[in-house]
């Protein structure tokens, strides 16, 4: 049996074991986080500062998107952006929920840009917070970035973009059902796959499922 | 049995009546279960299956049980339907069903009743099957056979008309509504039947009749993708046989009536053929007929509602009418 | 004045044409759909709370079970997603049987889809034809791999078994069979007159519509625009055979259905193509006993049957996925169907919906 389900099988946790297990895990990671810079920077450095690794043929690309971002919604929109060397250099943005609408409509619109096509949307539980995950494609350019916005977990809530996109409208709900995350300004957000009447969110990584046999 | 109607009804004629009814019923009813046999075999065959060949030899008998099947099962009726109409329902569409053919001649001798009205009595009487099935529809309380008791009162009304007046030329040609005097007003030659001079109602008449028949591809009313089973998707066991019944009873009925009709009944297709025997013949054509409707069932898609009732308005029965007229032209240029 | 209700229709989930247990609720007037609502959930199986608990080699199986008439896309999709943020290499051999058993896949499935939606249009024998073919084709996989719908056939860094003797030439073969085929079934099915008539101008969407709402697939090409995933954006050794990318131009569910007919023959190219290739080899690629995908994210995506299939993953460096995520391509493009139905008539129903190509098990997941 993993750990995990291990877990799930012990009586509900209370707010402060949980809160340490959380902290915890965070504690974790930055110390995982920590080592592996440390190891990057015993290697060389990474990107940024070393020149000895190339720069990816996408970083152009990341910086324009950026900079469209900061100039035409907000200069402090973006709160990360990176390149992800991992899955075939993929620009990845990350963008403050407030200027979330406004920029994917300059994502849309921006004719050097031209993000028509939503190819996916999901939603993470990253125990400290909640991410919903946009990966975006332009059609005619055939670019991609995939941004995130992050939300806390209590009262999750990150801006609907079916206006922007009707597509994401199944898949909004599809997060708010399993992962509980309210979508302001979405036309009609109900549960989708499960049944309307059920408690809690199935995709948390504190959810307790309802018979732990299972 | 023509003197026979003539006289008073007593004790003994009725016991005759009952007799002949009863040997009737038993042959269609053996007609209906080898159609089906034929059925599922001329598709399977058509669809690279065996068909049936599990119960009896060669699996003749596979009908047998699944009508023995239908018969053991439970008589079901919905708590909400309308009881008393749930019930009538099947009986009103297998009645006529059964009463058409009463007027059919099957050879020059073999025949029940000769009215001279015989094509009228057919008409009138197949059109009340339609009125048991938007009954059946309506009271099973189940939206979907709503829906198909609808369009079938509709699909019948809208084919009915070119049905009927696509054999007013064949009525045109011989003079009479008697069936055994259209037969006997065509030849022993293939050219002497009504099928060449009256083609174009031939053709109406073909489609029009597979319409009534709520066969593919005017299956409307029992859609099964779309409706699921259409009017009897309540209907269980026996009840739910009645209606099988009195579809594949109209099959033999349309299939008689097409023989007789435009196929020149008895009468082989060349006069040095009347060796064989007249019901050889018209076994031979109602064979081929029945076989045409398994055929079309096999290889066509169903039609639209909306375009079925385009086809019917307004192209079968202009085309009806101008076989009436251009029948009635050439009589009168020809006489 | 006749008083006229709406009726509300309860259209599946136990339904002859709704593929499975989904549901469309609509309100008609008379025959004249006015709204209409789809619930789905029916199916769902919490495969991705599931596989957060599985390691990425007990996952495939699930994934079996999303779209279970193409399996075999599915299965690539999450091994490739495994294998981008891994960097692993896969033996040239390895990727050949993929993609073989990717294209045959492709063919079966169209083939099912044809002969289930000239059944819904009510035309039955194309479906006991199609069943037929699509039958080899399952023949073939059971023989590669034992199963016949739920293959689990490939692994990450390669395919679990080496096609056996003589199973490329059964695939040449059969190549030559279906091309023969699938031009009987253009004179049986193409050009029928009630046929056309039941699909032609139904449906019909433009381009830019077919974005907004992230269709893909045989959706997205059936309304003009020329995107596929192995032209588009290679994976796999798409990028070393030639092939066209067939396309409609009305968007309606004629162009869908020629769509998709010309794509099977394009898969049979792919195929040709293929089997002459071939090298021999090792099927897996040099994969430590126990994986552990390093920290990070990746979403990989490719063409199924039905559309793109994506797979993105969230990685912490466990032998687990911390959370994955899939992107089904049947429900994302089940989300135009309401704006399609309204104004059309039951009978229309069945024919946008079963133009849409929809597995239920992958919409639910």
């Amino acid at each position: 049996m993993s750990d995990e389900n291990k877990e799930s099988a012990k009586p509900p946790m209370t707010d402060e074991e949980r809160a340490a297990k959380i902290k915890a895990a965070e504690e974790a990671r930055a110390a995982r986080a920590a080592a592996k810079q440390a190891e990057a920077a015993a290697a060389g450095g990474d990107g940024e500062e070393a020149p000895p690794k190339q720069p990816s043929p996408n970083q152009p690309k990341l910086d324009r998107i950026v900079q469209l971002i900061t100039e035409h919604v907000n200069a402090d929109a973006v709160e990360e952006s990176f390149i992800n060397e991992r899955d075939r250099d993929l620009p990845y943005v990350i963008i403050k929920a407030e200027h979330w609408v406004t920029s994917a409509q300059l994502l849309r619109d921006e004719p050097s840009l031209h993000f028509n096509y939503l190819r996916n949307l999901s939603g993470v539980d990253q125990e400290t917070h909640i991410e919903v995950v946009y990966h975006l494609l332009s059609l005619d350019h055939v670019h991609e970035v995939c941004v995130k916005v992050k939300t806390e977990r209590d009262a999750a809530s990150v801006p609907s973009v079916t206006p922007v996109w009707p597509t994401a409208n199944w898949n909004e709900r599809e997060v708010f059902d399993l992962l509980g995350v309210d979508f302001p300004g979405h036309p009609d957000l109900r549960r989708i796959m499960m049944p309307d009447d059920w408690v809690g969110y199935p995709l948390r990584k504190d959810y307790e499922p309802l018979d732990p046999e299972v | 049995m023509e003197s026979l109607l003539q006289e008073t009804l007593s004790l003994k004629t009725f016991a005759f009546f009952l007799l002949i009814g009863v040997t009737t019923l038993a042959i269609v009813l053996g007609f209906v279960t080898y159609a089906i046999y034929f059925e599922r075999k001329v598709i399977g065959w058509m669809q690279f299956r065996i068909g049936p060949n599990r119960v009896g030899p060669l699996g003749l008998l596979q009908s047998v049980a699944d009508v023995t099947k239908l018969l053991m099962k439970e008589d079901t009726i919905p708590n909400e339907a309308d009881r008393t109409l749930f019930k009538l329902a099947p009986v009103i569409v297998y009645v006529p069903a059964f009463s058409v053919l009463a007027t059919f001649p099957f050879t020059e001798t073999l025949y029940l009743a000769d009215l001279n009205i015989g094509l009228l009595y057919y008409i009138a009487i197949s059109g009340i099957s339609t009125l048991g099935i938007v009954v059946g529809g309506w009271a099973s309380n189940n939206k979907y056979s709503l829906l198909g008791g609808m369009r079938s009162a509709a699909q019948m009304i809208s084919y009915e008309v070119p049905l009927v007046t696509s054999v007013v030329g064949v009525i045109l040609l011989t003079g009479s509504l008697n069936l055994h005097d259209i037969v006997t007003n065509q030849g022993d030659n293939i050219w002497e039947w009504n099928l060449f001079p009256q083609i174009i109602g031939f053709i109406v008449f073909t489609i029009a009749a597979i319409s009534e028949l709520n066969r593919t591809p005017f299956d409307l009313p029992e859609a099964e993708s779309e409706l699921v089973a259409g009017y009897h998707v309540e209907y269980s066991g026996f009840r739910f046989a009645f209606f099988m019944l009195a579809e594949y009873v109209y099959v033999f009925a349309i299939a008689s009536l097409a023989t007789i009709l435009f196929l020149g009944g008895w009468y082989p297709p060349l006069a040095m053929l009347d060796f064989i025997p007249g019901i050889v013949w018209f076994l031979l054509k109602f064979t081929a007929i029945v076989f045409f409707l398994f055929w079309i069932r096999a290889t066509l898609p169903r039609i639209r509602v909306d375009q079925l009732m385009g086809l019917g308005w307004r192209v079968l029965l202009p085309l009806a009418l101008f076989n009436i007229f251009l029948t009635a032209i050439v009589e009168f240029v020809l006489r | 004045m006749i008083r006229t209700e709406e009726l509300l229709l309860n259209v599946g989930p136990q339904h002859p044409s709704t593929h499975g247990v989904f549901r469309i609720i609509v309100k008609l007037d008379g025959e004249v759909i006015t709204e209409a609502t789809p619930v789905m959930g029916y199916l769902h199986r919490g495969t991705e709370k599931l596989a957060e608990n599985l390691t990425y080699t007990q996952i495939i199986p699930y994934t079996d079970r999303m779209d279970y008439v193409a399996a075999m896309t599915n299965n690539y999709v999450i091994c490739n997603a495994v294998e981008t943020l891994m960097g692993l290499e896969i033996p040239e051999r390895a990727q050949y049987l993929r993609l073989i058993v990717m294209e045959l896949q492709r063919i079966a499935s169209h083939m099912l889809w044809w002969g289930t939606y000239l059944l819904d249009i009510g035309a039955m024998s194309p479906f006991l034809f199609a069943f037929r073919d699509r039958e080899m084709i399952i023949n073939m996989f059971n023989e590669l791999c034992g199963a016949r719908l739920t293959y689990n056939y490939m692994r990450i860094g390669g395919v679990k078994w080496d096609a056996p003797d003589g199973w490329i030439d059964k695939v040449r073969d059969y190549v030559k069979y279906m091309k023969e085929k699938l031009n009987q079934y253009h004179d049986l099915v193409t050009g029928n007159e009630i046929f056309l008539a039941r699909i032609k101008g139904i449906g019909a969407y433009d381009g830019k519509t077919a974005i907004e709402y992230g269709l893909s697939g045989a959706n997205l090409r059936g309304s003009g625009v020329q995107w596929d995933l192995r032209k588009n954006q290679p994976y796999c050794i798409y990028d070393r055979f030639e092939f066209d990318v067939p396309v409609g131009k009305n968007g309606d569910c004629f162009d869908r259905y020629n769509v998709r007919m010309e794509e099977i023959r394009q898969s049979l190219r792919i195929l040709e193509q293929a089997v002459e290739q071939v090298p021999e080899g090792e099927t897996m690629g040099k994969v430590p006993r126990v994986l552990r995908v390093p920290e990070g994210e990746a979403y990989s995506r490719i063409e199924s049957p039905r559309g793109e299939i994506g797979c993105y993953i969230v990685s912490r460096g466990k032998d687990k996925p911390f959370r994955l995520k899939f992107r089904r391509p049947s429900f994302v493009n089940l989300q135009i169907l309401p704006k399609l139905l309204v104004g059309e008539n039951m009978t229309n129903l069945i024919t946008i919906l079963g133009g849409i190509d929809i597995v239920v098990g992958e919409v639910d997941c």
